[in-house]
């Protein structure tokens, strides 16, 4: 893979469904590209198109038209065993439901995708440790996910999603399902990972989330309506935001 | 600052300053309630309970606000001597300011920020046609969004269970809620614009 070309990009990218009266245009001529390292969040109302985005970019789905590239290689026109193994060693999935497998505890859930990619069991093994440990939950390596809190779960399934050190990491409302304080968590383990330069897109409803990216992107209607960049100094000090300064 | 300044305290009689700084004339009165205190001791008070934003309170203004409540008759201070060092002051509650923190404890007065003056202000920038209602609200969107992100660093900053992250959490949550009623406005006068 070339290290020169931007982590992901998508150009004149479109995905329709149905036809005739039933057409739906779910993504609209997007144009995106992602550097390397950078955290980029899509946000819009349900419906608008982010997450067929997302799923088009990590070659989930196929677009009906327009370009995909990962570091500088063509998605769009990959045929699906290649893609496959493009998903499974240059990209990290993290989804509002966790989707982690029950049978399995949270050591395994890890071990996993270093496994399908090839890795013999005792390197999986211990990628698997240093990644529960990095989310902070190696006490809980042996505990099967319905003996997890919902943020532990999400938390594993970020670890997973790291255990090939990925190219990039993709998230489809990573705190959709989570109540506040587990949603603190797993923003404080975005931050790091962002911080240890890991490129992130983050497609989701949470505002929180949304301000600690890079670059924040509006989707309306499967197109790109705005685009703020996140990276500059605030006007309002926090002080005038508690009320402490008028 | 639009979204905070227009509604603040109407009613309230007190002759000089602005929110903040009743608010904490008041905050010093309380904590002269059970005791007489050094200026110091009240504003290492302040400061545990504000974490990183204790930064707002500049060092003198603690002592400002002492001077004004006792010209007010609020409070009464008395000069003890430290030997070679400059006699230090300790402040005391009078009755009136006893009465005052009472009141104050009491008022269920709320400091809402106000959507009135920006709603007001997208309706005039129409009428007006200098100025895009969706243009202003994308620019207030992303003020908002780069104050959630330094809030939310704040407040990933304290340690569970910390006072201050207390009040992080409510400057994060009352950020996210303007910034829900901002889609609400964004989805509005985009249709309008449409139209």
């Amino acid at each position: 893979m070339d290290r020169d070309q931007p982590a992901l990009s998508a150009s004149g990218v479109d995905k329709v469904y149905g036809k005739g009266d039933a057409l739906v245009h779910a993504v609209d001529q997007v144009e995106l590209e992602v550097a390397r390292g950078e955290a980029v969040a899509i946000v819009g109302p349900s419906g608008c198109g982010k997450s067929t985005l997302l799923y088009l970019l990590g070659g989930l789905e196929r677009p009906s038209a327009g370009t995909l590239t990962l570091a500088g290689q063509r998605l769009d026109r990959m045929p699906e065993s290649g893609l496959a193994r493009l998903r499974r060693h240059s990209l990290g999935f993290v989804f509002q439901a966790f989707h982690l497998v029950d049978e399995l505890t949270a050591q395994e859930n890890v071990e996993l995708p270093a496994l399908l990619a090839g890795a013999s069991p005792r390197r999986a093994r211990k990628r698997a440790q240093e990644l529960l440990e990095q989310v902070g939950l190696s006490d809980r390596a042996g505990h099967l996910p319905s003996a997890l809190s919902g943020g532990q779960r999400q938390r594993v399934a970020i670890a997973r999603a790291l255990a090939n050190e990925p190219l990039v990491v993709l998230a489809d409302e990573p705190t959709g399902n989570l109540d506040s304080a587990a949603t603190t968590d797993v923003l404080r383990l975005f931050d790091q990972l962002h911080e240890n330069g890991q490129t992130l897109v983050i497609v989701t409803h949470d505002t929180r989330i949304a301000a600690t990216a890079d670059r924040l992107i509006t989707m309306r209607d499967g197109a790109f309506v705005d685009e703020t960049s996140l990276t500059g100094g605030s006007s309002r000090t926090l002080a005038a935001m508690t009320g402490l300064q008028g | 600052m639009p979204l905070q300044n227009a509604s603040r305290n109407q009613s309230q009689p007190e002759p000089s300053s602005g929110y903040q700084l009743r608010v904490v004339q008041e905050v010093l009165l309380a904590l002269l309630v059970r005791e007489p205190s050094y200026g110091y001791q009240l504003q290492a008070q302040l400061q545990l309970a504000l974490g990183p934003l204790a930064a707002a309170l500049n060092g003198g203004h603690v002592y400002v606000t002492l001077n004004r409540l006792e010209k007010a008759g609020l409070v009464v201070s008395t000069r003890v001597p430290q030997g070679d060092r400059p006699d230090r002051k300790v402040y005391e509650l009078t009755t009136a300011g006893d009465e005052r923190v009472r009141e104050w404890l009491a008022d269920t007065g709320w400091p809402k920020p106000a959507p009135a003056e920006f709603h007001l202000k997208l309706v005039a920038a129409a009428a007006a046609g200098i100025a895009d209602a969706v243009g202003i609200i994308d620019a207030q969107r992303h003020a908002l969004l780069l104050g959630l992100r330094d809030a939310q660093r704040a407040a990933l900053g304290e340690p569970d269970g910390s006072i201050a992250g207390l009040l992080l959490e409510g400057v994060v949550l009352r950020l996210q809620a303007d910034l829900r009623w901002l889609e609400s406005c964004a989805r509005y006068w985009n249709a309008k614009r449409g139209s």
